[in-house]
């Protein structure tokens, strides 16, 4: 397992050192001159020269690359232009924001698709199947921002049991955080709910149809009781897979949605720095999601190994 | 009263009729074996003792087990008989465990499921039942998992899974049929042993005549789901009363007529079509720490044969002895990490792959699963054309339907049956489909691995013939792996026997097998079903 572990967060680490020199290498290839792009196209030449000469565009390019790389080690993250505050700072106010509302989300679409997959599988061809299946298609189709906007009208104009966007921080206390919340984590976790229960229904039936199933079921016992001993561990890694990917998305892929319920969240800061051509920001936003992909692919590994053993040694 | 009867049992899965007028009854301590080719109804006779059939499946009859009406028990009885009165054991032990959870769980699960048993009493149980199936606990403790055990040895937990709560009837469904001759036996003398020990009934199915006749006190024949014969074993099968019995002890038996060792014997002073010299293939080994390198395994252990051209040889030896490994490397698919494969005088062992290509036409394989290795979605004409761009000279589309066609015409199939699809072909149709692939380049050398061991004896007989006919036509050699000495006895002119990577022993062929010297040709021997000699052990016994 020891062995299994370093393995992992080795390649972990690869990963990050390639994804560093691509973010790093795909801005220093882009057209434009950050300096320029900052001043606008009426800046005098001296201006320009001086602020080259601040931002250290005049260095070799390795240079500011290995500057770039230590200084994330130790927190820097570099300073943003249009902020004019440090990216790290940026980064940990949205943070807060963020990563409280990919894990909301997460619970929520966990916990309504692997029981709605279950169910599904053992009524497989049955109504009740036909019916939540049937759902789940429409959830799979439904854009969530447009499911947004009608939860936004039910909740917040219609019923006014939340309020329909905005953030009032973590200072104003618990619950009126994670209340603000509620409404675009339901937003995000519907739509990927909708893809997690179709992948848990078909591994299932995928795993129902496995000989050892018959084998417990000549066991004398009894279908349920096979389906939640036998199958349902069998069937948690193809589940657990696509749970890691939506985890990465629900953590960056929440521009829209923070839009719309008006969130300072970490999509909004990328997506405005981005037409800001704050870059260094950019840069910043990008290695953290590259990082917490990493995070929780090791994680779900580690999963892997857990639920199944022979992954324990295959590793 | 018997302990299990079946009268006029009747099943239906949508509008198919799977199952007409079975009738069968074993009493307790008794072995009855069920043969019958596959789409007979032995598996789908049986799935409706334990009535785990498909949710579509109707039965009508009558089917009393200990007294039990067992088509109108509900399902909260039958949930009190299987694995308790009931055990069951399947063909195919690779899949027949849960991968995730022991085997201690696995036994004792079923233990405290019906006794009610706290954990530890049941793992004691369980402990004791895989130390009778031969699982000791030195060397498998309860927290073994299952892909760390081999095929028999998995197979020997499904029996004690089964066997744990001391079942009145126990049904076995093709238990060894994927397992080589040595493991049958012992797997078959596991069950044998149980049945006396314990009294119990056993229900044995099985395609093999001669597994059966050596095990089962009686026996019943079906086919096209109807009983065509049943009755003592050795009178019915020594008597074969019954037009189908006589033709499946045929087929069972079946030697093809050759007519080539005389032409096989004199090329012998030819140079030899295949060279295998001191080959050896080593896989890394399991790494036990992170510092040091771990020991290869070492798969094939200088091997060196020779074979003509014309020449049919027999690879024989148990499962991970190294034979499809040894093929593999024969067919330039995997690299020998030392020594030299010559075909025809050049090293392929040495050759690239573009400088291989043009030596890939003179050799092809036929595969064991006829099912598994054509792609689903391709049309016929389209599989067996597939190695025609081994070819020097591309063929138009005109010239390669006639060399379809001509293909499958010597194989026995039809031109026409070309444009189908290959679900639409039985088994032993698509195993033709297959030997017409391997032999449309018009190749010298022919690797066949199993390739009759999945089909039915009727099929296997002329699919063997079909071997024998293309073997005297068009003077292809073989290389045949097998475990089943039948089939080597059959086809070959000589054998090579196999163990733990190297061949131990070699010779012609009915030499070997009439009289092996080796510890491991005659284990190999000595456990080989054969028809002929259960029949006279059980005559002899009655007197």
């Amino acid at each position: 397992m020891t062995a299994f572990l370093a393995k992992r967060i080795g390649i972990g680490l690869l990963t990050l050192m390639v994804a560093s020199a691509v973010v790093f290498g795909v801005l220093e290839i882009l057209p434009g001159d950050p300096a320029q792009l900052m001043l606008g196209m009426n800046a005098t030449p001296e201006a320009l020269a001086n602020l080259r000469e601040q931002m250290g565009l005049n260095q070799p390019v390795l240079l500011r690359y290995f500057n770039w790389v230590g200084g994330m080690l130790v927190g820097d993250f570099g300073r943003s232009f249009t902020y004019s505050s440090p990216v790290i700072d940026l980064i940990a106010e949205r943070v807060v924001v963020s990563l409280p509302l990919a894990v909301i989300s997460l619970i929520l679409s966990t916990a309504i698709a692997i029981p709605v997959g279950i169910f599904s599988a053992a009524r497989r061809g049955k109504a009740a199947d036909t019916v939540s299946m049937g759902a789940a298609q429409i959830g799979v189709a439904i854009p969530n921002f447009w499911f947004a906007l009608l939860l936004i009208y039910v909740f917040a104009v219609w019923l006014r049991l939340v309020s329909s966007g905005g953030f009032p921080g973590w200072n104003a206390g618990i619950w009126p955080g994670i209340k603000a919340l509620l409404l675009p984590a339901v937003a995000l976790a519907l739509p990927q709910a909708a893809i997690l229960a179709r992948v848990t229904r078909s591994a299932m039936l995928e795993v129902l149809g496995e000989d050892y199933i018959r084998t417990a079921r000549a066991k004398g016992m009894p279908r349920r009781t096979v389906l939640w001993r036998h199958a349902l561990r069998n069937a948690m890694i193809p589940v657990l897979t696509i749970l890691g990917l939506q985890f990465a998305f629900l953590l960056a892929g929440t521009i829209i949605i923070e839009n719309v319920f008006y969130l300072p969240g970490l999509g909004r800061l990328v997506f405005q720095a981005i037409t800001q051509r704050d870059l260094i920001v950019v840069e910043g936003v990008v290695m953290l999601l590259v990082a917490s992909v990493v995070v929780v692919n090791i994680i779900v590994d580690i999963l892997y190994a857990v639920v199944d053993p022979r992954l324990r040694i295959a590793a | 009263m018997s302990l299990l009867e079946i009268e006029n049992l009747r099943l239906d899965i949508g509008d198919t009729s799977i199952l007409k007028d079975i009738d069968l009854t074993i009493e307790q301590g008794e072995v009855m074996g069920l043969v019958g080719e596959s789409g007979s109804g032995k598996s789908m006779t049986a799935l409706t003792v334990m009535q785990l059939l498909p949710e579509a499946a109707r039965a009508q009859g009558r089917v009393t087990f200990d007294g039990i009406d067992i088509l109108s028990a509900p399902e909260a009885a039958m949930n009190k008989l299987r694995g308790d009165d009931i055990g069951m054991v399947f063909q195919e032990p690779m899949t027949a465990l849960n991968p995730v959870k022991t085997i201690g769980e696995q036994v004792a699960e079923g233990i405290r499921w019906h006794t009610g048993a706290n954990r530890a009493d049941a793992e004691q149980t369980a402990r004791q039942i895989l130390d009778r199936v031969g699982l000791p606990e030195a060397k498998f403790p309860l927290a073994r998992y299952p892909h760390e055990l081999s095929g028999g040895q998995r197979q020997r937990v499904v029996i004690a899974i089964a066997c744990a709560l001391k079942p009145k009837l126990l049904i076995a469904d093709e238990p060894t049929t994927a397992l080589d001759v040595v493991l049958q036996q012992q797997i078959l003398e596991l069950l044998r042993d149980l049945v006396d020990e314990r009294k119990m009934g056993l229900l044995l199915i099985s395609h093999d005549l001669a597994v059966v006749a050596d095990m089962a006190d009686r026996i019943t024949i079906m086919r096209h789901g109807e009983v065509m014969e049943d009755g003592e074993t050795a009178r019915t099968l020594s008597e074969q009363v019954h037009p189908y019995t006589r033709q499946l002890a045929q087929a069972s038996m079946h030697v093809p007529a050759r007519k080539r060792h005389a032409t096989a014997a004199a090329t012998a002073d030819a140079p030899p079509l295949l060279s295998v010299e001191n080959v050896i293939r080593d896989y890394p080994g399991r790494r036990t720490s992170l510092l040091r390198k771990p020991a290869p395994f070492r798969a094939v252990d200088g091997v060196s044969f020779s074979l003509r051209a014309g020449q049919s040889v027999a690879l024989v030896g148990r499962s991970g002895c190294g034979k499809s490994t040894l093929a593999r490397m024969v067919l330039a698919l995997d690299r020998p990490t030392g020594g030299a494969i010559r075909l025809d005088g050049a090293e392929v062992s040495a050759l690239g792959e573009d400088a291989l290509k043009p030596h890939r036409r003179k050799m092809q394989v036929v595969f064991q699963d006829p099912y598994g290795s054509f792609n689903p979605r391709h049309k016929v004409e389209r599989l067996v054309g597939e190695p025609l761009h081994l070819l020097e000279r591309k063929p138009s589309a005109a010239e390669r339907r006639e060399m379809v066609a001509d293909a499958l015409h010597e194989v026995g199939l039809q031109p026409r049956d070309m444009d189908k699809y290959p679900h639409e072909f039985s088994g032993g149709q698509r195993q033709r489909i297959s030997i017409a692939r391997a032999i449309i380049t018009r190749p010298r050398l022919v690797v066949a691995d199993e390739p009759v061991s999945a089909l039915d004896v009727s099929i296997r007989a002329q699919v063997l013939d079909l071997f024998a006919d293309l073997n005297d036509r068009l003077g292809v050699a073989y290389l045949f792996i097998t475990h089943d000495l039948t089939v080597a006895r059959a086809i070959t002119d000589e054998v090579m026997v196999m163990h733990e990577g190297r061949i131990v022993e070699e010779g012609r062929t009915g030499e070997v097998l009439d009289n092996p010297q080796s510890d491991a040709a005659k284990a190999l021997v000595a456990a080989a079903p054969d028809l002929h000699r259960a029949l006279r052990r059980r005559l002899a016994e009655q007197g």
